[in-house]
Parts: C-alpha cells; structure tokens; sequence
C-alpha cells in the first residue's frame, strides 16, 4: 500500500520541493526580512537539487495507485526545467535589491511553481495534472504581480490571472467531459476509451487549456503584455522553466491520455494548426515591436509553434525533438533575458531595442554572447537551436506534416527578419550611452548560456542520444 | 590518424580571429594620437590569413591530382549519424585555393581604406573565410549546410557596418533572400538524411531517388544555389550587395560566396539528382540565357561601376550555369574554369573601383574620365581585367566562355547562339566604361592631383594578373586536375 521506493523513484524531487518551500515558510515567519538575501541561494540549492534527484532517479516509476506515474522523457524535462528555473533565480536577485523587492517570498514561490511542474510532468490522472496545473499557475500570477506598487505589474498580473483563470476553466471542462465519456480521470483508461463525439469534445477543450499554459495561437494573446507588463527576471523565469514543463507536459498528455491509436488522426490536425498559427502569428506579430520583452514574447509563441510540429509528428518521431528543441530553446532564451536585465541605465530599467544600439562599441562581450544567443534562438547553423530546429524538421518529415514544413521555413526567414533587426542595432547603429553594471550572476548567465550554445552544437551527440532514449519511456 | 590538414585549413582563420578577440579584450582599443585607429589588428589578420594560404599550398601539394574520388578525408562522429567529414577533389582543391589567396588580398586592399572598428572587420574576414573555406571541404551535407549558412553572418554585418549610404537595406536583403532559398534545401537535406539514412555526400551521389523525389529536391537544392548564384531572376539582390559593401566585401562576393552556388549544382544536383537534372535542363539554359542577355543590357545603362561589374557577374555566371547543365565533359570543365577565371577577374575588376573610389568617393561613371592622363598604371591593369572580363583569348575570361559555349551547342545549338549575343554585349558594357573612366580628357577638375596605384594596390593587383594571364595561356593547367571531378559530376548521368 504504502510503497516508499516506488514513492521516492516517481516523486523524489517534487518531495523536496514542497518540503522545502513549506520550510522555507517557516523561516521566513520566524526570521521575516533577515532571511530575504540567504533565501535565494536556499531557492537555487533546492531546485538543484531537486534536478539531481530527477536526474538520479532517471527511470521514474509509479506510485500512489497510478496517480503518478514518472517517466525518463518526464524526468528529463524536469532537470531542464529546475536548472533553468535556479538560473532564472539567482539572476533576479541583484534586480529585486535594486527595486526594494528582494523578499524572501520571491524563491519560495519559484519553489512552488517549479513544484506544480514536477507535479505536471508526473501525473498519470488529469486529477494531478489539474493540481498540478494550479499549483504552477497560481505561483505564476502571483509572481507576475510581484511589483505591487507598479500598475504595470499589477495590471499585468491580473491580466495572466483572469486569462489563465478561464482557461484553467476550459481544461477543467473538457477534464470532465472526458471523464464522463470514459468513465475515468486515468490516463490509462482513457486511453483505452472508445472516441464518440462528446469526448472528442473534451480533448478539444483540454487541448484549448494546454495551448493556453503554453501560449499557443489563437490562445496566446495574454502572452506579449504579461512579457511586457511583469518584472523582467520574472519573465526570465515564464519564458523557460514553465515553458519547458508544460509543453513537455502536452505532449506526454497527447501521446498517453489520447494515444495515437484512437485519436490521432483527429489531434494531429489541431495540433498542426495551432503551430501553424503559432508561427505566423509569433513571426508577423514580432515585426512591429520596439519593446525588447514584447519582442520575445512574440518569439516565444513562434518558437512553441515549432515545438508543437514535435508534438503533431506523433510520440515516435515527436518526442525526442521535442526535448532536444526545448532544451535549445530553453538555453537562449535564459541567455537573452540575461541580456535584457543587463539593461540598465541610469538608475532604471530600459526596454527598447533601440536602446541596444551601438552596443558592439560599448560592450562587445556582451553584444557578441547576445548576437549567439539570438542565432541560437533563430535556428540558424551556428548554435544549438540549429539543432532543435532540425530535429523539429526530422519529426515533421517523418510524419509527413509536408505543410507544416513549408509553415515552419517561410516562418523562420520571417523571424529571422526581426532577429536581424537586434543584431543590426546592436553591431551597426550609433552608439548611446554604456549600460550600468549588473551583478555577476546575470553576466555570468548570458556569458555561459551563449558558450554553453556553441558548445552543444560541437557536442551534441549524448546529449541527442539521451533525448532519444526517452522516447521509449512513453511508448510502453 | 593522417593530420587533418582540410581542417586545419579551414579552422586557421578562426583561430585567428578568436586570438585576436581574447587579445583585444585584454588590450582594449587603441586610438592613436590623431583619432585613426590602431591598424595592427589588421595585419595580424593578414598574417593569419596568409599563414592560411600557406597551409592551403602544403594542402594542395599533398593532393594528387592524378587521383580518383575524394581525397585527404577526415572523418569524425558528430551526431547520430551525421558525421563531420571532410575531402576535395580537383574542384574543391581549386577553390579553397581561390579562397585562401583572395582573402589576403581583400585584407590588403583594406588597409588604409577601412577606418574604423578594425578588430571587428578583421575578425569577420577571419571568420567569413573560415566558413567559406568548410563549404568546399564539406563532405556531409549537415555539415555543407551549416558552413554554407554560417558565412551569411559575418558578410550580413562586413555589409551592414562598413557598408555604403544604403548598406542596411542592402545588408537585409541579401541575408534575407539567401536564407529563403537556403531553408528549402535544409529541409530537402533532411529528407534525403531521412529516406537515406545518412548525409554522407559520397553514399548519396550512389543513392538513387525516386524521380518523383528528385524533382522536389533538385527544386529546393537550385531554389538555395540560384539565389547565390545569382541566376535570374533572383539575382535583384547582388547588386545592391554589392554597390553598398566595402571594396573589400565586394571582391570576396564576387570572387568565392557566387561560386558556392554553382560548386553547389556540381556536387549535389547532378550527381544526387540526375533525372530531375536532365528534365530541367531546358528551364536551366533558359534562365541562363535570359540571365546572360538581360543582364548584360542592365549592365550596359549602369551609371555607377560597381552596378555595372555585378551586372556583369550575373551574365558571366549565366555561362556558368549553361555549362553545367550541358551535361557534356568540355562544358562542365568550362564551367569550373570559368567560375575560377571570373573569381580572379571580378576580384580585381572590384579591386579597380576601389582604387579611384577611395581616392575620390564616388562610384558614378560620369565622375571620372581622362584617367589615363594620370594614373598610366592603373590604366593598363584596368585594361587587362576589361580584355579579361569581356573573353579576350589570352586571358582566362576566353576559355572559360569558349568552353561553356561549347558545351551549350552540343547541348542546345540556340542556347549557346544566345550566349554568344552575350559575349558581344559584355563588349559593349565593359568598353563603354573603360572609355568613359580612363580615355578622353579630364572634364572633372579634382581628377587633375589624382595619384596612380600605390604598392599596396599593386600588391593586390598583381597576382590577380598574372592568375589572368596565365590561365588564358595555359589552361590545361586546370583542365588537369579539374577532369576528374567533372567526370565524377556527370558519371551518375544516363549514359554517362
């Protein structure tokens, strides 16, 4: 009944953290201020730690009568996802000292958002996987607001809260209509489950939720004003970890609650047209932007639409691209929010590409990591979002998607056009004055993050290969 | 293990630039007392590069032109089964070659002409070279694709920072063009790495694709090689490329990125994709001639000289492009003849507006005139790179037309009537602006003190000449160790 190994092999690292975070609490009610600058290194230490249990125990296991149920595919994006999210930590720590927020309630709701991904990626039920969800949304409102004296912040907050409020609704709705037609809330079950209309239905309204934590198109619209409106190393923390955890857990959902065998032909299609509409809308919507933070919002939600062609490929050609793209992704996309909270001047925060301008003069290191990074992020040879960007290709091939391929090119040479633009303000345009110092961490993230880029493309082979053996984990 | 000179070859540059970086760093830029720059970094580069042509020389020395099949092969694992390989033949060889003595060039004509953020200008030649140098080594189609993209970059910002008036736009719209076409190749080498199951250039030349397959390939490998070609009527990029780069930019353009398309159609279109080669040959010639005829018109009302010379470079990659496509040895042999030929001569031709461009600031025609008065040198350069570029025998510019034409009539007797006309017209274009520059009397009085080439240009200019000159009279030079690779380009051929 009460099998603690199988209970440590499935959920070690989500143990830890919510262990952690309520201790965390309690300090934090004991010690109050005196414990705001030791707990973020404690918020960093714990989700490192969390990664390398996810990572000791690989293999996963199942637990809690098949509520849980861990897999290796799972367990791999819970390491990205925890790594990103400590890194996205320690660089938001010089930036909250400098607004007078450097509390200590920032980590420990890091900790619990990443909790609500462990979660996420483990459930086996959609009773987890909405607990899970919440536990992950509920952090994220809270962080988005976390500049309460900002109307920007609050607004955009409350913006994330009423938007992801309906659509956790929509998820919830279409939880119960698949309940209701299969008669479970287990993945297994419903796998099993005949396909009638009514429970197309539900897998409908649960696809429609999950876009929306992944800010798919046409759901993706709360996306460029939380980027914009949240504090920046906030939106560093939206734009990796969560990202990384939800869309691995779509296609876990996708490939184990609605397998291919009774439902593929149906949800490859909306998925496909999601992507589809997630790249265009992503590529076109970036074009008009002069806000740095809007601007890779709009790229995010391109860069999730090549990530669902992964999805819509199927789990045997999908899932190890998925990771590989992800992770990709995720490295960037850590570097490039480095960058922009590296842009300081005079006393405040500056947003505006043109800002950037000159930067090569000023500050080459730093516009040179910045030029890999967004190299990286383009897919373009060079860097390691080349690779992501051909395993996404692979899959979309071998799956015959042939207009998701075209979608996915013409989408690139788009958004590659505003890539060009930053690295153009950054190399060819008049300088303006220097940025003001930043602390270590940041530096050292986007230095590392655009090493780290060139380093995979070199590298890339166990990695690639370990992507590749997960697949399995999720096929049996 | 042999010692992998093809990367040595290929990685000297970069090395290069990567210590001229982690220098810079620690020294900081160093302006001297009266403002200018400190040019030092340039000649580090130059060292590099030329310790890069030095290697390319053992390199070729150690190639055995005799040999069949591709030689000097470095083979390492890179993932899954993608592997980094390496290797020339005759082709290649001759490429690098072209590569490795241009770059040096282009960085001596750049000293004193280029004035401000030298490391970074050096360091994109360095890098640009690397990457241009890995096109023609690559023997694995990831590989070739990821060194073929790379370059884009380093040329995108040598445009876009010490570029021209207009140099963004331009700067823009040759990354942007380049990469459309590029994207469909990649997705092309991904199918074939799919259906294959590998991306090993030498187990595809033997794979044999559906014919069905082949024409979507071939498609999207020419969509990528066409546009940097340039053939018509994609070519509207070149010449805003090049009338906005630098001196500098412009001669490694003209002379090496133009010849990775048509490197490109030898190795991969008509040896992976020989059905779809021969059914599109009447589309080939046509653009061809379209491409040589148009674009000699064009170049004809130019009014501003590095407008008409990349004209010129669209027409004369027309023959190019009808040599490859005749299918026959003598053609294909023209046709890498001529891609060396013009290399050489457009490199100089750019290298000749440089010269009075940085003495007077303008490229308009209408501003120079009675150069001959003044700058005798530099008028008889000037003349052997017109004689050269317009195909007199004697210079490479000849055999290089000759041979593609004939390979075109044995092919299409209309198609090489057509390149012909254009032989006539580059005539036309390139003696209409050698007498308007440099005969006839001075009309602009600032052209009264201008001074005649100084070393540096000599330095530069001399062995593109004497390359001219040598290959116009001994050709077989190249036909020699060239007869294997076009031999190989056309063995997959039917009947062939």
């Amino acid at each position: 009944m009460f099998d603690l190994e199988a209970i440590l092999n499935t959920v070690a690292p989500e143990l830890l953290l919510a262990g952690a975070g309520l201790l965390g609490v309690t300090i934090g009610a004991f010690l109050g201020d005196r414990f705001n600058s030791i707990s973020f290194k404690f918020g960093a230490i714990v989700l490192l730690a969390a990664a390398a249990l996810a990572g000791s125990y690989w293999d996963g296991g199942r637990a809690f009568d098949g509520l849980v149920e861990t897999s290796s595919f799972a367990n791999f994006a819970k390491v990205v996802s925890f790594v990103s999210g400590a890194i996205a930590l320690l660089m938001a720590e010089g930036f909250l000292k400098r607004h007078g927020t450097q509390r200590y309630e920032y980590p420990l709701l890091i900790i619990f958002a990443a909790l609500g991904m462990g979660v996420i990626l483990s459930s086996a039920n959609f009773m987890t996987l909405y607990l899970g969800v919440e536990t992950l949304s509920l952090s994220s409102y809270v962080l988005a607001s976390f500049h309460r004296d900002s109307p920007r912040s609050a607004e955009a907050g409350l913006k994330y809260f009423v938007l992801g409020a309906l659509a956790s609704g929509i998820l919830l709705y279409g939880i119960s209509l698949v309940y209701g037609f299969s008669g479970s809330t287990s993945y297994e079950v419903v796998a099993e489950t005949e396909a009638s209309l009514g429970f197309m239905f539900g897998m409908v309204l649960m696809i429609t939720g999950l876009a929306f934590k992944v800010s798919a198109a046409p759901m993706h619209v709360w996306t460029p004003d939380v980027y914009e409106g949240s504090p920046s190393p906030v939106v560093a923390f939206f734009a990796t970890a969560p990202k990384m955890a939800s869309m691995a857990v779509f296609a876990i959902v996708m490939f184990t609650a609605f397998p291919q065998a009774i439902a593929f032909d149906n949800w490859q299609m909306i998925i496909g047209i999601i992507a589809a509409a997630s790249m265009l809308i992503g590529a076109f919507g970036a074009l008009p932007q002069t806000n740095l933070k809007r601007l890779l919002g709009y790229s995010s939600i391109a860069n999730m639409g090549y990530a669902l062609v992964a999805i819509a490929a199927g789990v045997q050609y999908g899932a190890g691209s998925l990771l590989i793209f992800m992770t990709a992704y995720v490295i960037a996309s850590l570097g490039l929010f480095g960058g922009v909270l590296s842009m300081r001047r005079e006393g405040g925060m500056v947003e505006n590409i043109d800002e950037l301008a000159g930067l090569i003069r000023r500050q080459p290191g730093l516009a040179m990591a910045l030029t890999v990074l967004l190299v990286s992020v383009s897919g373009f040879p060079l860097a390691f979002g080349f690779l992501g960007k051909l395993a996404v290709l692979e899959a979309g091939w071998n799956a015959g998607l042939m207009p998701l391929i075209i979608t996915l090119v013409i989408s690139s040479v788009i958004a590659m056009y505003y890539y060009l633009r930053i690295v153009k303000i950054m190399w060819f345009d008049d300088q303006v004055a220097d940025f003001e110092p930043v602390d270590g961490w940041v530096t050292m993230a986007v230095y590392a993050t655009a090493i780290v880029s060139v380093a995979m493309l070199i590298f890339v082979s166990p990695f690639s290969e370990l992507a590749a053996s997960t697949v399995q984990s999720l096929i049996s | 293990m042999e010692f992998p000179i093809l990367s040595a070859v290929t990685f000297i540059p970069l090395a290069g630039a990567v210590l001229i970086l982690l220098i810079k760093s620690l020294t900081g830029s160093q302006v001297r007392a009266d403002g200018s720059e400190d040019d030092r970094v340039l000649y580090v580069g130059l060292l590099f590069s030329i310790a890069t042509f030095l290697v390319s020389i053992v390199m070729f020395l150690s190639f055995d032109t005799q040999g069949t099949g591709y030689q000097l092969v470095e083979e390492v694992d890179w993932f899954a089964n993608v592997k980094y390989k390496m290797g020339v033949d005759g082709m290649s060889v001759l490429l690098i070659l072209l590569t490795t003595l241009l770059t040096p060039i282009a960085l001596i004509a750049s000293i004193g002409s280029v004035k401000h953020r030298l490391t970074e200008y050096t360091v994109a030649f360095l890098v640009l070279e690397t990457f241009m140098i890995g096109v023609f080594c690559a023997l694995d189609l990831v590989v070739f694709y990821v060194f073929f993209e790379a370059g884009l970059i380093p040329m995108f910002i040598v445009i876009g920072v010490w570029g021209g008036v207009d140099r963004i736009y331009a700067s823009f719209k040759f990354f942007l063009y380049t990469l459309l076409g590029s994207l469909f190749m990649l997705a092309a080498v991904v199918y074939m790495y799919l259906v294959a199951g590998t991306s090993d250039v030498v187990v595809l030349e033997q794979y044999e694709f559906a014919k069905s397959a082949q024409i979507w390939l071939w498609l999207a490998f020419f969509s990528s090689f066409a546009v940097k070609l340039p053939m018509w009527p994609v070519h509207t990029w070149l010449p805003d490329a090049h009338v906005q780069a630098p001196t500098a930019g412009s001669v490694i353009l003209a002379a090496v990125l133009l010849k990775m398309g048509g490197y490109g159609f030898l190795r991969f279109n008509l040896p992976m994709f020989p059905d779809a080669s021969v059914f599109f040959q009447p589309f080939v010639f046509t653009v061809s001639v379209i491409a040589i005829v148009y674009a000699s018109l064009v170049a004809w009302r130019q009014t501003d000289m590095k407008k008409l010379i990349a004209y010129s470079s669209v027409a004369h990659m027309g023959f190019v492009t009808l040599g490859i496509f005749s299918f026959t040895e003598i053609g294909v042999q023209g046709a890498i003849f001529q891609m060396l030929s013009h290399g050489l001569i457009s490199g100089a031709l750019f290298l000749i507006v440089g010269v009075v461009y940085d003495r007077m600031h303008t490229r308009e025609i209408s501003a120079y005139g009675g150069l001959v008065h003044r700058m005798p040198v530099y008028a008889t350069f000037f003349m052997l790179f017109t004689m050269a570029n317009v195909g007199l025998p004697g210079t490479s510019g000849f055999v290089g037309e000759i041979l593609t034409m004939v390979g075109a009539f044995q092919a299409n007797t209309w198609a090489a009537a057509g390149a012909a006309l254009g032989v006539i017209f580059s005539a036309v274009y390139m003696l209409t602006l050698y007498r308007r520059t440099v005969f006839g009397k001075i009309t602009n009085p600032e052209l009264e003190t201008i001074e005649d080439v100084n070393t540096k240009e000599l330095i530069c200019l001399i062995p593109l000449a004497i390359g001219t000159i040598l290959l116009g009279i001994l050709p077989n030079l190249i036909f020699d160790i060239t007869r294997e690779s076009s031999l190989h380009a056309l063995a997959q051929m039917a009947g062939g």
